[in-house]
């Protein structure tokens, strides 16, 4: 194992630091923070989401259920039980990642379209869980979540939240350029590019892919436990099959296997709705027709394109077919 | 057998026929183009809502239903021409965005066009009930598992005997090659989605006097009908209608026996277990992987 890096590609980190910390200059009124606190949760499961599908290769649908398990984990040991919300979260997180361990195993040996639908399904029974046990949950109208208290301190107020999330996506980031970096990272590109071929070569491809489908699974609990403390109230709506395809479409619209691509689509969609609120009645057609026209026309995503774009542009040689990393294992910063 | 059990039995396969026209249209797209179409459910909406307007200004039914099918039809080699051909090439990821993002155009239009109320069309003929065996069996079920049945017929004439089905099944099969013996991929492609399309808006037509339907029905007849083309096994004709049945008589049971609010997960549960043992669906082809 090579060593931990303090700041691998340490540009692109560098870079997303400093928004973080200048950000806040720009925020001139609370929604604003509210709504750059919801970017950073989505970025956060993004981020992880990204190392399955964008890097291992392997499709999810269901994932906004692992969200979901991560805040009504919380919400139900801390409201229901009296847990402490921080303990409440290791706990919740633990129990996700046994069960995203538990339910990988047998998942991940499908392919393509079948994993599609198993992760889907997985999603849509955990929804369905989530609504109809309403003692626990509340059902469809939701549950109250206490505020997150640790040391003693209480966490409360949109300024302090923003610190939190900017710090746990910093971190969320950093993790995953780590890993990508690392061996487990290299096998996931291997047999991204052919299972058969990265098996020939000695990887163990089942316990990579349900490595990385706990990871994943562990991000999104994680930004679901930190959300429903934020907010103060979950409904079952960030559960649902719509929720999971919003998050793959982040992932899949800021640019497969890349880790920035994974945040700038969380931005980008989840501010668009936000600005799209203009157009009333209109809103759902423009949504609609702007993520066909961006995938069909940068069908690998908004940063491998214009990373890609630039490369040409410098005339490093390469061509952007090249950069935008069209075999096996395609990386960019 | 008990008049209970006959009474789920009718209406899980009630049921289970729209699924397997769902599930058809999943297919035969499938097997065109290798896409999964995610508006597929849209087409059903587009064909209960355009009925229901047709009749509304007294357009008489057989003539509405012919409009909404065409209409639907049109609709699915528009999203063909101007969405999936122009990204030929992309990665099935990608590909699924894109129709997803169609999906939610598609829905929002709907909102436009119509409304976000819910609509009921008449049934076919009357609505009195069918006593039948100590069960009951509303008239439009028959219609539904009647138009079922001859469309799997016309379907199987359609792949087995014409040249156009024919040439269907040959790019399925192997696509370079056909295009070798002169097929026109392009219109092959074109000529899958809309047939998927009219076979999704007969569905939604069928099912329209039974259920209602509205602008966003399209989303949970949608994942049904996904759900049971890969429980039957993506790309097969015969496992789509034995997936979408199957997967109605599930429901049907499940929330008859066990639990109505459960009923999804029952099924969803069932499909998860199949997979694990044929992860290839029921009748699926045997997936080889090449290096």
């Amino acid at each position: 194992m090579p060593a931990f890096r303090i700041l691998p590609r340490s540009g692109g980190l560098a870079a997303l630091a400093l928004v973080v910390l200048l950000l806040p200059l720009f925020l001139t009124n609370n929604y604003y923070y509210e709504v750059v606190i919801l970017v950073g949760l989505n970025a956060i499961v993004c981020v992880g989401l990204n190392l399955l599908i964008g890097y291992a290769g392997q499709i999810s649908l269901g994932h906004a259920g692992f969200f979901g398990l991560g805040a009504y984990g919380s919400a139900i040991l801390t409201a229901r039980y009296g847990w402490p919300p921080v303990g409440a979260m290791v706990a919740t997180t633990l129990g996700v990642a046994a069960l995203a361990y538990l339910i990988g195993r047998p998942i991940l040996r499908l392919r393509g379209h079948y994993l599609a639908m198993a992760t889907l399904g997985m999603g849509i029974i955990i929804s369905i869980v989530v609504t109809t046990e309403d003692r626990y949950t509340g059902g469809p109208d939701g549950m109250a979540v206490p505020a997150l208290t640790a040391f003693g301190l209480k966490l409360a107020g949109e300024h302090l939240w923003y610190w939190v999330v900017g710090g746990a996506l910093l971190v969320a980031v950093w993790l995953a350029l780590n890993l990508v970096d690392s061996p487990h990272g290299r096998a996931l590109r291997a047999l991204h590019g052919s299972e058969v071929g990265a098996e020939v070569a000695g990887i163990d491809s089942a316990r990579h892919k349900v490595r990385v489908f706990v990871i994943s699974a562990v991000y999104a609990s994680i930004a679901g436990s930190l959300a429903a403390h934020y907010s103060g109230f979950i409904t079952p709506s960030k559960v649902t099959f719509f929720h999971s395809i919003e998050l793959v479409t982040m992932v899949v619209f800021g640019g497969m296997a890349s880790t920035f691509g994974g945040v700038i689509g969380a931005a980008v969609l989840t501010t668009l709705p936000q600005a799209l609120t203009v157009f009333k009645e209109y809103e759902m057609v423009v949504f609609g027709a702007v993520m066909m026209l961006t995938m069909i026309f940068m069908p690998k995503g908004l940063v491998p394109t214009i990373a890609a774009y630039f490369a040409s542009r410098r005339g490093a040689g390469k061509s952007p077919e090249d950069s935008a990393g069209k075999g096996p294992g395609p990386v960019s910063p | 057998m008990s008049a209970q059990f006959l009474q789920f039995l009718l209406a899980g396969l009630t049921v289970g026929a729209i699924y397997a026209l769902v599930a058809l249209g999943f297919s035969i797209i499938y097997n065109a183009s290798h896409v999964i179409n995610f508006a597929q459910g849209e087409f059903v909406m587009i064909g209960g809502m355009t009925t229901v307007s047709f009749t509304a200004i007294g357009w008489p039914l057989p003539l509405a239903i012919a409009v909404a099918v065409l209409a639907a039809a049109l609709v699915g080699l528009a999203l063909e021409k101007f969405a999936v051909e122009p990204a030929r090439g992309a990665s099935v990821v990608t590909l699924i965005i894109i129709t997803i993002g169609a999906s939610i155009l598609l829905r929002g239009l709907a909102t436009i066009v119509w409304d976000k109320n819910i609509h009921a069309v008449a049934a076919f003929s009357g609505e009195a009930p069918i006593r039948f065996g100590g069960a009951t069996l509303v008239p439009q079920s028959l219609w539904v598992m009647g138009i079922t049945l001859v469309i799997v017929l016309l379907l199987t004439w359609f792949f087995g005997r014409t040249l156009i089905g024919k040439a269907l099944l040959a790019t399925s099969h192997n696509r370079l090659a056909a295009q070798l013996v002169g097929i026109s991929v392009r219109k092959v492609l074109l000529a899958s989605f809309g047939l998927s399309a009219a076979l999704g808006a007969v569905a939604g037509i069928l099912v329209a006097p039974i259920t209602f339907t509205s602008w966003d029905v399209g989303v949970m007849l949608g994942l049904k009908g996904f759900a049971a083309a890969i429980l039957g096994g993506l790309g097969s004709g015969a496992g789509a209608v034995l997936g979408g049945l199957l997967l109605g008589l599930i429901e049907a049971m499940g929330a008859g026996y066990v639990s109505s609010a459960y009923k999804d997960v029952i099924a969803f549960v069932i499909i998860l277990a199949v997979l694990f043992f044929m992860p290839s669906g029921l009748l699926g082809k045997r997936s080889t992987d090449r290096v």
